[in-house]
C-alpha cells in the first residue's frame, strides 16, 4: 500500500510539476506573441484570453466577409445616441471645418488631420456587416482611409502594440492591437453607402473594424493615441467598455 | 520494511467483514470516473450558458432568416416579453436593467470549458469504447417494436427494470448519441458562426446555415431542444429515483447495485 502510495505521489508530483510549468511557458509565450487581452484578469479573464489568444492565431490575416451592393440593407439602424456635446453642436454648426483628428503617442511625428486632409488620401470601401452586440445585424457600404495608412503617415516606433482611440462623446474611448490597426479592413471611416458618414453613425469620424461587434466600432472619434502598453489609460483594462463590464476583445 | 510488511498481511485484515459490500466494491462503478467528472461540469456550464443566453436574448428578443435584421426590419417572429433596450419595441412601458457584458463574458467563458470538457469526454469516450459499449443501440434493439415499448414504458410510470440500472435501454442511449454528437455540435457551430472574426477565417461557418441571423435562430432553438433533454433527463431521472441514479453520477456506485447483491 505505501509502496503504491509512493509511486502515485511521484508521479502526481511530476504531473503537477509538468502541467504548472507547461502553464507557465504557455503563459510566458501567450505574453511575448501578444495573446493576452488587457481585461485578463478577474473570474472571466480565462475566457477573454482563451477567445483573444485563439481567435489572434486564427484570425491574424483573414478577411471579414465582404457582400455585393444588392445586399446593403435599405435602413440601416444607428442605435442610440446621447444628445451630443456644446462642441460637438459648435463643430457640427460649422460643418465639422474646425474639427480636427489629433495622432500622437510612438509616433515619429505627431499630427492632426482635418476631414478634407483624410479624404485627401487614398479612399477605400467595403461592404460588409455591422453587428450589435444585442443580436441585431445590418450591411452598409463603409467607406474611409485605412488606419494604417495614417499610422505609415505618422510613423509607428516599431515597439507600438496598442492604438487608442477617443471619442468626442465624454467617456468613450477604446484601443486595438496592431493586427486590428494594420488589418486592411479598419478604416478611419468618414462615408457610408455612398455619402458622407451621418451623424446618427458616428459623423464626421467613426472606427470600423469589420471583424469586430459594434460597440468597438466607436462613434466621433477625434484622437489616435499610439503606445506599447495600456496600463496607463483610465484602469488598464483597455476600454471605457472594459471598465463597465464589456469585453476588450470583442471578435465573438 | 513497511511495505513488504503490509504486502504481507492476511487479506482479510484489510477487507471490512461484511460480503454484501465486498461484491459492491468490486463491481465496475456505473459510471467511469471521466463520465461522472465531464458529467458535472457540463451540467455547471450548462446551467451558466443557459442564464447568461437568456439575458442576452432579453436585449434584443426578436428572432430573422438570412443575413441581417434590425428593429427597423420585419422579424421572423419575436418574443412576448421586455427587453433590456429602450429602442427595441417590445409593447411593455419599461425597460429591464443591461446585464449585457458579464452575461457575454460568462456565457463564452462557460462555452469555453463546456467545449474543452466535451473534447476530453468526446476523446475519452472513443478511447475506452464508451460509446460503442454504453450507448450504441444493438440492431435488435432498433426494431420499431423494440423502440415503441421503451418509449411506452415512462408513461406507464413504470419504473426501469434491473437492467436499465446497469445500462441504457435504446431511447436513452439514441437520445444521448443525439445530443451528444448532433445537439452540442450544432448549438457550438451556431454560435461560433456569430462570431465575426471566427467567420472572417471560416466563412462557410456562416454561410452553410444561411447568414448570421438565421445562425442566431438555429442557435435560439438548438438551445430550446437542450433545454427540453434536460426537462426529460431529470424527470426520466426522477422516475428511475432520483438519489440513487444522481448518487450513481457522483460516487459511481448505483443504489441498485447494493439492492441486488445483498
Amino acid at each position: 500500500m505505501i509502496n503504491l502510495s509512493r509511486r502515485k505521489l511521484i508521479v502526481s508530483g511530476l504531473a503537477a510539476t509538468a502541467g504548472a510549468s507547461g502553464l507557465a511557458v504557455a503563459a510566458h509565450l501567450a505574453r511575448k506573441y501578444g495573446l493576452v487581452p488587457p481585461d485578463h484578469r478577474g473570474i472571466y479573464g480565462l475566457g477573454e484570453t482563451l477567445t483573444y489568444a485563439s481567435q489572434r492565431l486564427l484570425t491574424r490575416h483573414s478577411l471579414a466577409r465582404e457582400f455585393s451592393r444588392n445586399q446593403i440593407s435599405p435602413r440601416p439602424f444607428p442605435n442610440y445616441l446621447d444628445p451630443p456635446t456644446e462642441e460637438f453642436k459648435r463643430l457640427q454648426a460649422g460643418g465639422f471645418v474646425d474639427w480636427r483628428l489629433s495622432v500622437d503617442g510612438m509616433v515619429a511625428q505627431p499630427a492632426s488631420f482635418s476631414i478634407v486632409d483624410l479624404k485627401s488620401y487614398p479612399s477605400r470601401s467595403h461592404i460588409t456587416e455591422l453587428a450589435c452586440e444585442e443580436g441585431w445585424s445590418y450591411i452598409a457600404e463603409w467607406i474611409g482611409v485605412p488606419l494604417s495608412h495614417v499610422l505609415h503617415l505618422v510613423g509607428v516606433h516599431p515597439q507600438a502594440r496598442y492604438v487608442v482611440y477617443v471619442s468626442m462623446e465624454p467617456d468613450t474611448w477604446d484601443s486595438i492591437d496592431m493586427a486590428d490597426a494594420l488589418h486592411p479592413q479598419t478604416f478611419l471611416c468618414y462615408g457610408m453607402n455612398g455619402s458622407e458618414l451621418p451623424v446618427a453613425h458616428g459623423g464626421p469620424l467613426r472606427m470600423r473594424l469589420a471583424r469586430q461587434i459594434g460597440y468597438k466600432n466607436i462613434k466621433f472619434i477625434n484622437r489616435l493615441t499610439v503606445t506599447d502598453s495600456l496600463k496607463n489609460f483610465g484602469k488598464g483594462v483597455g476600454s471605457a467598455a472594459a471598465e463597465a463590464g464589456y469585453a476588450w476583445y470583442t471578435g465573438i | 520494511m513497511a511495505t513488504l510488511g503490509s504486502a504481507q498481511l492476511p487479506t482479510e485484515a484489510r477487507l471490512p467483514s461484511s460480503v454484501s459490500t465486498v461484491s459492491v466494491t468490486t463491481l465496475p462503478p456505473r459510471h467511469s470516473a471521466i463520465v461522472r467528472v465531464t458529467h458535472w461540469i457540463t451540467t455547471i456550464c450548462f446551467f451558466a450558458l443557459l442564464l447568461t443566453g437568456v439575458e442576452i436574448l432579453i436585449s434584443h428578443p426578436r428572432f430573422y432568416w438570412g443575413e441581417t435584421g434590425t428593429v427597423l426590419t420585419t422579424p421572423l417572429f419575436r418574443l412576448p416579453i421586455p427587453s433590456s433596450r429602450r429602442l427595441v419595441p417590445t409593447g411593455y412601458g419599461y425597460v429591464l436593467p443591461d446585464q449585457n457584458g458579464w452575461s457575454r463574458a460568462l456565457h463564452f467563458e462557460a462555452a469555453w470549458i463546456a467545449v474543452l470538457t466535451g473534447l476530453l469526454y468526446v476523446i475519452s469516450g472513443l478511447l475506452t469504447r464508451h460509446f460503442r459499449k454504453d450507448l450504441l443501440p444493438s440492431k435488435a434493439d432498433l426494431s420499431w417494436r423494440a423502440l415503441l415499448t421503451s418509449l411506452a414504458k415512462p408513461f406507464r410510470f413504470e419504473r426501469p427494470g434491473a437492467a436499465e440500472a446497469s445500462s441504457f435501454n435504446v431511447l436513452q442511449r439514441l437520445t444521448y448519441l443525439f445530443v451528444i454528437f448532433v445537439l452540442f455540435p450544432l448549438v457550438v457551430w451556431s454560435g461560433l458562426a456569430m462570431s465575426l472574426a471566427f467567420a472572417s477565417a471560416f466563412p462557410w461557418s456562416v454561410t452553410l446555415l444561411g447568414g448570421r441571423q438565421s445562425a442566431r435562430t438555429i442557435h435560439f432553438f438548438v438551445s430550446l431542444a437542450l433545454v427540453l433533454f434536460l426537462f426529460v433527463h431529470v424527470a426520466m431521472v426522477c422516475l428511475a429515483g432520483f438519489w440513487s441514479r444522481t448518487g450513481a453520477m457522483i460516487s459511481g456506485r448505483s443504489g441498485m447495485h447494493k439492492e441486488e447483491r445483498t
